[in-house]
């Protein structure tokens, strides 16, 4: 049993504390926008914010995330007006769509830190995200596009 | 049933389309309907012939299946494609609303259930969508503005020839009305006849053609409200995951799932039955585990203790498989597909020769979403929702597997976190099928990315030697070429070691240089895993090989790498297969060749597009070089320019340039998006995608040994340069006919920048 706020709503998970949070995410709290790509820590479709950093949820346990606060692409903006979403929809950026919610919170990490990070920056901090569709051109510019209008 | 397979080739009479003015063959009469503001059918729709009526059930034109128009006027269309992120979810509907002259604020989009006979074709490979369905999509769409209209003239008493439809209104002098007040009526209408239709002049376009529409689901996948396959949430089900015999054709011998059974949340352990190859898209069977949640079932797998049987191919391995394939190629192959001229004689003759062999191992999809299906059988049927590119092949496999009748089976089709062409086989939601009737629940069976890499229907491996005689003026006199790959056709029928028309027809016969002497030849090859077909499918490694090779062939001669190209290509021509010793069933992409000839002038200039878009010619610095591939695949025309920088031994990709004639483009933003997509995953399986089997097994299991390009040494500055063509130039592929020219212009480049060759896919990302 573990206690985490999910998108500003505290959950009691009931799962042994050796499952990946990304399993509870989905399967407990019922919250699929977090994917599941890879399940070790190389793709980064998992990712969500934990206490506010970009964390791939397939690597952290439910015992290491109990009392901590997770935000998943669901609850990175109540409207889905957050700058990283909007950014993604003036550019078109997706293809099939699989990975963006990881690359979205990937980003939006990204720019909590560094408003306005350099092209380096971007480039590695976005590199913890495959996208098979291979979006990167899109990608990369539109987390310039969201720097620029945070 | 396999549609990929299915497809006839299109008769070969009339191979005479170089002494037709295509202008001539163009005129087709028609008497339209002139609706104010409304061209002709002739002027604004020249009815292209295609080979989409070929396909199994055909294509569907009925408004009343694909257009609902409600009270409040909010339009749906269906999608009867899968969308995996080429954008034909978006693009169609946009297409029917447009000749609609439907508001595409007020559209919504609904996704078809596998149901052809309904729906016509929906087998979403091929690079199909667009060039199979634009017609009907057009044609769709003015038969509802049609329907419109009439109601509106019958309700007024006007003229219907004298009613305009424009932007969700009907109007005609004083009286008015939106779609929603006339859909009743309208839509209680007899179905115009396409005679009877007016099309909307192609200036008129308000989405067509501009590029300005955002992809259907793009809100929702910002947002993670989008629903892929393991999305789908119903009362009571549980998830399983599946061990999987690791040599296709082997079986459990014993297991002992104690342990498994002990694992907290998992309720049930599941035998499936083991298929023998050739198997088509049958389950290869194994151990299911399944559980209350995705995390107790992989535990409860990785509990489980078996003794697998190998089977007879428990001792392939690629290295010397392919080893043996390259020895098969560069020997006199038993099998010729094409023969022109008299190849043994300007051999004999030449005051030259040349050849080079090169190969390319397996390769695994690797959607970014792996596969998974959830089903739901109980006595009165079975209901799947997958991620599937052929809902209704789907629907007709899990009948078969259930052995009840496909009337009891529906397939409903998720978004696809990329197909690539695995999702076309659906051994998954067959599993998921199986396991929900063994247990009675619902069940979703998910797949781990260690299951997807290791149980692909792989792309094939294989050995390509191509061999020239040159005369005394380094001109190419004869072209040899023996093409060596285990076969597609092994996975659905006994294996006779050769490729089939659909892989000769994919840059094998269909090479287009203006040789005097060409031989295709095809030496044999056993398959020894589950072979598929994986995004541009043979074209890749034939790409890699002729591409390649024309880079060689010019340094050989001391020529202009772009200049050679266009010395082979000739003059421009449009390709007679029968006076060029092509087989008799020669398929183009299962067209009507008169349709969609091989012109080499649209492939020359492509090529000229993309090399002065690069700025070919121009001096490099240490370490960097250009390249150049053209191809055509899919019945359309790409150029790669690729510019590469190595920096610090590693190979980078600044600048790449694609130029693509796929005749009208409908929407040249997915197009761009399309190519911008084959640009990474053409320098991905340039440098990168090997899959290697030892034992009979998969060695690579994760994107730690299978890996992907990501954003840090990506194809940087993708610039896509489209060939403008009117509506009278029926739309091609694009989601494919990208991938193929990228490897060759990167080995191309990579040879300028440091001198050396590549000849093995992948090449690595190190030199
Ligand atoms: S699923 Fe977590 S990084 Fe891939
Ligand atoms: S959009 Fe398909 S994996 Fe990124």
């Amino acid at each position: 049993m573990a206690k985490i706020t999910i998108n500003s709503v505290e959950h009691d998970i009931d799962g042994p504390a050796d499952m990946p949070l990304l399993w509870a995410i989905r399967d407990i709290a019922g919250l699929t926008g977090t994917k599941f790509g890879c399940g070790v820590g190389l793709c980064g479709a998992c990712t969500v914010h934990l206490d506010g950093v970009a964390t791939q949820s397939c690597l952290v346990t439910l015992g290491e995330a109990d009392g901590k606060t997770v935000t998943t692409i669901e609850g990175l903006s109540p409207e889905g007006e957050h700058a990283v979403q909007r950014a993604w929809r003036e550019l078109n950026v997706p293809q099939c769509g699989f990975c963006q919610a990881g690359q979205i919170m990937q980003a939006a990490s990204l720019l909590a830190e560094n408003p306005k990070p350099s092209d380096q920056e971007i480039l590695d901090a976005m590199s913890a995200n495959i996208c098979r569709c291979g979006c990167y051109q899109r990608i990369v510019a539109a987390v310039r596009h969201a720097s620029t209008g945070i | 049933m396999l549609h990929f397979l299915n497809q006839a080739p299109q008769p070969a009479e009339g191979f005479t389309i170089a002494k037709v003015s295509r202008r001539g063959f163009l005129k087709v009469s028609g008497a339209g309907l002139a609706l104010a503001g409304f061209a002709t059918t002739a002027e604004a729709f020249p009815r292209w012939p295609h080979g989409g009526h070929a396909m199994p059930h055909g294509v569907r034109t009925d408004p009343l299946v694909f257009v609902r128009v409600d009270p409040d006027g909010t339009v749906t269309l269906v999608a009867h494609r899968s969308e995996m992120g080429t954008g034909s979810r978006t693009s169609l509907p946009m297409i029917m609303a447009d000749e609609m002259e439907a508001d595409w604020t007020r559209v919504v989009i609904e996704q078809a259930p596998g149901d052809e006979p309904k729906y016509g074709n929906q087998d979403t490979d091929g690079s199909r969508s667009l060039r199979h369905h634009i017609q009907m999509a057009r044609q769709i769409g003015a038969s509802v503005r049609h329907m419109l209209a009439h109601a509106a003239a019958a309700e007024w008493g006007v003229p219907a020839g004298e009613v305009a439809v424009e932007a969700h209104m009907v109007r005609h002098g004083s009286h008015e009305a939106g779609f929603g007040d006339l859909a009743e009526a309208a839509m209680a209408l007899p179905v115009p006849a396409f005679e009877d239709l007016a099309f909307k002049s192609p200036s008129d376009f308000r989405y067509i053609g501009k590029g300005k529409v955002q992809i259907t689901d793009l809100r929702d996948i910002t947002t993670g409200a989008a629903v892929y396959g393991a999305d789908v949430m119903l009362d009571g089900m549980q998830v399983a995951v599946v061990a999987r015999p690791p040599v296709v054709g082997g079986k459990v011998k014993s297991f002992d799932d104690t342990a498994a059974r002990a694992v907290p949340g998992v309720s049930a352990v599941v035998e499936l039955p083991h298929s023998i190859p050739p198997a088509g898209f049958a389950p290869l069977g194994g151990i299911a585990v399944v559980a209350s949640n995705t995390w107790a079932a992989m535990k409860g797998r990785d509990a489980l203790q078996i003794e697998w049987d190998g089977g007879p191919h428990a001792g392939y391995d690629t290295q010397a498989f392919l080893a043996e394939m390259v020895a098969t190629a560069e020997q006199p192959a038993d099998t010729v597909f094409r023969n022109q001229g008299d190849v043994d004689a300007a051999f004999a003759e030449a005051a030259r020769t040349f050849g080079q062999t090169y190969t390319q191992a397996h390769m695994a999809h690797a959607p970014m979403e792996p596969p998974v299906a959830l089903a739901s059988v109980t006595a009165e049927g079975a209901e799947i929702w997958a991620p599937v590119q052929s809902p209704y092949a789907c629907r007709t496999d899990v009948a078969k597997a259930l052995e009840i009748d496909p009337a009891q089976v529906k397939v409903n089709v998720t978004l696809l976190g990329g197909g690539f062409g695995r999702k076309s086989k659906h051994d998954f939601a067959i599993e998921a099928a199986l396991v929900s009737k063994a247990v009675g629940t619902p069940v979703r069976v998910q797949w781990t990315r260690e299951d997807d890499i290791r149980h692909s229907f792989m792309h094939t491996v294989s050995a390509e030697r191509i061999d020239v005689a040159l005369d005394g003026e380094g001109k190419v006199t004869a072209w040899r070429h023996n093409s060596v790959a285990p076969s597609i056709l092994s996975t659905f029928a006994p294996d006779g070691g050769h490729q089939f028309f659909i892989e000769q027809g994919m840059g094998h016969v269909d090479m287009p240089f203006d040789i005097p002497n060409v031989r295709c030849e095809n030496g044999a090859a056993l398959a020894h895993t589950r072979i598929g077909w994986y995004r541009s499918v043979s074209n890749v490694p034939r790409a890699w090989a002729v591409g390649s090779f024309v880079g060689e062939l010019a340094h050989e001669l001391g020529r202009d790498e772009k200049q050679m190209w266009l010395d082979l290509i000739g003059a421009p021509r449009v390709v007679d297969p029968v006076a060029e010793g092509y087989p008799e069933d020669f398929w183009d992409y299962g067209e009507p060749y008169q349709a969609f000839p091989i012109d080499t002038g649209r492939l020359a200039n492509v090529l000229d597009m993309a090399a002065d878009a690069i700025g070919w010619g121009r001096e490099m610095p240490e370490g960097e070089g250009l390249g150049l591939c053209v191809h055509r695949s899919f019945v359309s025309y790409v150029a790669c320019a690729a510019h590469v920088r190595v920096v610090d031994g590693t190979i980078r990709v600044p600048e790449m340039h694609f130029a693509i004639d796929a005749g009208f483009i409908a929407n040249p933003e997915r197009v761009e998006s399309q190519l911008q997509g084959a640009a990474v995953m053409g320098m991905t399986l340039a440098l990168h995608s090997g899959i290697h089997y030892e034992a009979g097994a998969v060695v690579e299991s994760n994107f730690h040994d299978y890996e992907m390009v990501r954003a840090d040494n990506y194809p940087e500055n993708v610039h896509v340069h489209m060939v403008p063509h009117g509506f009278g130039v029926h739309s091609t592929g694009v989601g494919e006919p990208g991938v193929p020219p990228v490897a060759p212009a990167i080995a191309n480049a990579l040879f300028k920048a440091t001198g050396q060759r590549k000849r093995a896919l992948p090449m690595g990302a190190q030199v």
